[in-house]
């Protein structure tokens, strides 16, 4: 599936002039608020007529303004969850979850409404009504309603925003099931770099309604300078690793890729799993010599690839370990004090505690 | 209890009365559904004057909207005469003319409690319901309908009521002849016209307020079911 938007768009004063092109399993269009990210997927849906601009969508053209084409958002086939579930309240949870698949072509639905409850975990739901279901019930029951419909794509817009953390962690896994088990390319709109580090496998960064960067979320990630600054300390590396073994006298588990071993707290994926690591830059150290009677348990070895003065007397150092680059934010004094130079050998410390459950997840599978 | 049966004549009075605001209320529906949803949801020119017509029976002199009726829709007027023509249809002195009358001044409540229900539908469930693939016409027919139910019970309602108390436009446009245009209203006048007609005026008064609030509690029970069955938070 490849995603291509180009498009002019005003709102009152606001000037949306975003271009990009993706073919990820899940793009996150990542952003501040006020950065145009709900006015982009309202656009690709179909919700609002950009006055400039074209939208296709594996080549089919959605709107194209030059030829006068504006596919409207009822024959788009583009599943929408909006932040607040928005589920229909004169429906029971089962009859909201039928309706999209009423409007869908029979040779074209692909969504089997028992393998989409089973996924979501919403079997016990649908004889209610939506008003008696929890918050995160009430976004599971829309995204199986989106689904249902048997979308070409399916645009999510912070769907987890108006959830307490313990929803969230309820959600993400299915969400994450979604993108490796369903295989519809999906939008996620978010502002968190936690979420996008954990779901997105390709990243379109808004800001002030420009695409500021775009491209494989590893690569979006590291670029620290381009996060919003109330995020730029959950901003790190995004490796990817291979469960080696699990430590069960220390409940830790020991993840292996080229750039080395470390240790999480146990993780319950099955030895041979991939899982996704989030190294936030904030949370490691750099040492020139390898490191000795230190509490930390992970070393990882490589070479000085970058050093770039950031905002703030702030560096961020990129240690190339084994072809997976770890970013470290240190004192810019540091840096000068350890002269760090790109080529130099150098290595990332990180301390097992600075790993929250946020970020170890599955690995993506391609 | 003797006096309180009635008359065959007053049978025919409750009858037909019942039976010009059933008429009244069913054919305006769909119209007042229309313009509601016109007024809540549309902006185009000439939305005040619409508004304006809509309600203007409701401030103008019943009297002077029967008058008008008769203009109109009169054998000479020229939709009656029209009418009458082409399609056989006679308002004037028929009980039809009464349906219409009634139907004309109750229809700026009817609108009015649609419109309001419309206005409080959340449009993001349409915007959802669209994004599912449901054209406007199955959205409006799926969502915003069901959505707008009890407002249309509430304007039916009041509609009905109306109807039933409407004297002034009536007798001004189709008269006041019994078994045709005599409706409870003008049936009523017609007692305290007449000497010792106090008994059958305060008979029919009490069936028309049996009526009345029967149709207050049958509006109450169907609005609470359909609440319920809807589930707002």
């Amino acid at each position: 599936m490849t995603l291509l938007v180009d498009i002019r768009h005003r709102l009152g004063s606001f000037e949306l002039e975003a271009g990009f092109e993706s073919s990820g399993r899940l793009t996150a269009l990542f952003g501040t608020s006020g950065s145009g990210k709900t006015s982009l997927v309202n656009l690709i849906a179909g919700l609002i007529r950009p006055m400039q601009g074209r939208i296709l969508v594996d080549g089919r053209v959605l709107v194209d303004t030059a030829k006068r084409i504006f596919v409207p958002m009822h024959r788009r086939r583009i599943g929408y969850v909006f932040q607040d579930a928005r589920l229909f309240p004169h429906m029971t949870v089962s009859q909201n979850l039928r309706y999209g698949r009423f409007f869908t072509p029979a040779g074209e639905r692909y969504a089997e409404l028992d393998a989409v409850v089973d996924l979501l975990g919403i079997g016990h739901l649908l004889d209610r009504r939506p008003s008696l279901l929890s918050g995160g019930e009430k976004q599971r029951v829309a995204i199986g309603r989106a689904l249902i419909a048997s979308p070409k794509l399916i645009l999510m817009d912070e769907p987890l925003a108006s959830l307490d953390d313990a929803r969230k962690a309820e959600i993400m896994p299915y969400i994450e099931r979604l993108r490796d088990e369903a295989r519809i390319p999906i939008v996620y709109v978010s502002h968190s770099v936690a979420e996008v580090a954990r779901l997105a496998t390709d990243i379109v960064m808004l800001a002030g309604g420009k695409v500021s960067a775009s491209g494989p979320a590893q690569d979006i990630l590291r670029r620290l300078d381009l996060l919003p600054a109330e995020e730029r300390h959950q901003g790190g590396s995004l490796l990817e690793m291979i469960v080696a073994e699990h430590d069960t006298a220390f409940g830790m588990s020991v993840l292996r890729s080229p750039a080395g071993e470390i240790r999480i707290f146990g993780h319950d994926a099955l030895v041979g799993s991939r899982v996704r690591v989030r190294i936030r830059a904030n949370d490691v150290m750099v040492a020139t010599q390898p490191p000795e009677g230190l509490s930390a348990l992970n070393v990882l070895s490589g070479k000085v690839s970058q050093v770039r003065e950031g905002p703030g007397m702030l560096s961020d150092v990129t240690i190339d370990c084994g072809g997976q680059p770890v970013i470290a934010r240190i004192t810019s004094r540091s840096a000068r004090m350890l002269d760090l130079k790109p080529g130099q050998s150098a290595f990332a410390v990180i301390k097992t505690v600075s790993f929250d459950p946020d970020s170890t997840t599955r690995g993506i599978t391609i | 209890m003797e006096w309180l049966h009635l008359s065959p004549e007053e049978w025919i009075a409750v009858r037909l009365s019942i039976k010009v605001s059933i008429w009244a209320t069913v054919a305006s529906l769909p119209l007042g559904i229309l313009i509601a949803y016109v007024l809540a949801r549309k902006e185009f020119w000439g939305k005040a004057a619409l508004n304006g017509i809509v309600h203007l029976p409701l401030i103008l002199p019943p009297v002077v909207t029967g008058y008008l009726l008769l203009l109109t829709f009169g054998r000479r007027g020229p939709i009656g005469a029209f009418l009458d023509q082409n399609f056989g249809i006679v308002f004037s002195f028929r009980w039809t003319g009464a349906a219409l009358a009634c139907g004309v001044m109750a229809f700026p409540l009817m609108v009015r409690a649609i419109r309001l229900s419309i206005e409080a539908v959340d449009r993001k469930l349409e915007a959802a319901a669209g994004t599912l693939g449901a054209s406007p016409p199955f959205v409006f027919a799926t969502i915003t309908l069901p959505l707008v139910l009890p407002g249309i019970i509430a304007g039916m309602i009041l509609s009905f009521a109306k109807a039933m108390g409407e004297f002034g436009a009536t007798i001004t446009f189709v008269s006041n002849i019994p078994g045709e245009t005599q409706t409870l209203p003008s049936a009523i006048y017609t007692f305290t016209q007449v000497p010792g007609g106090d008994l059958g005026a305060l008979r029919l008064t009490l069936v028309s307020i049996v009526i009345a609030m029967i149709a207050l509690v049958v509006s109450e029970v169907l609005a609470r079911r359909v609440s319920r069955r809807m589930d707002i938070e």
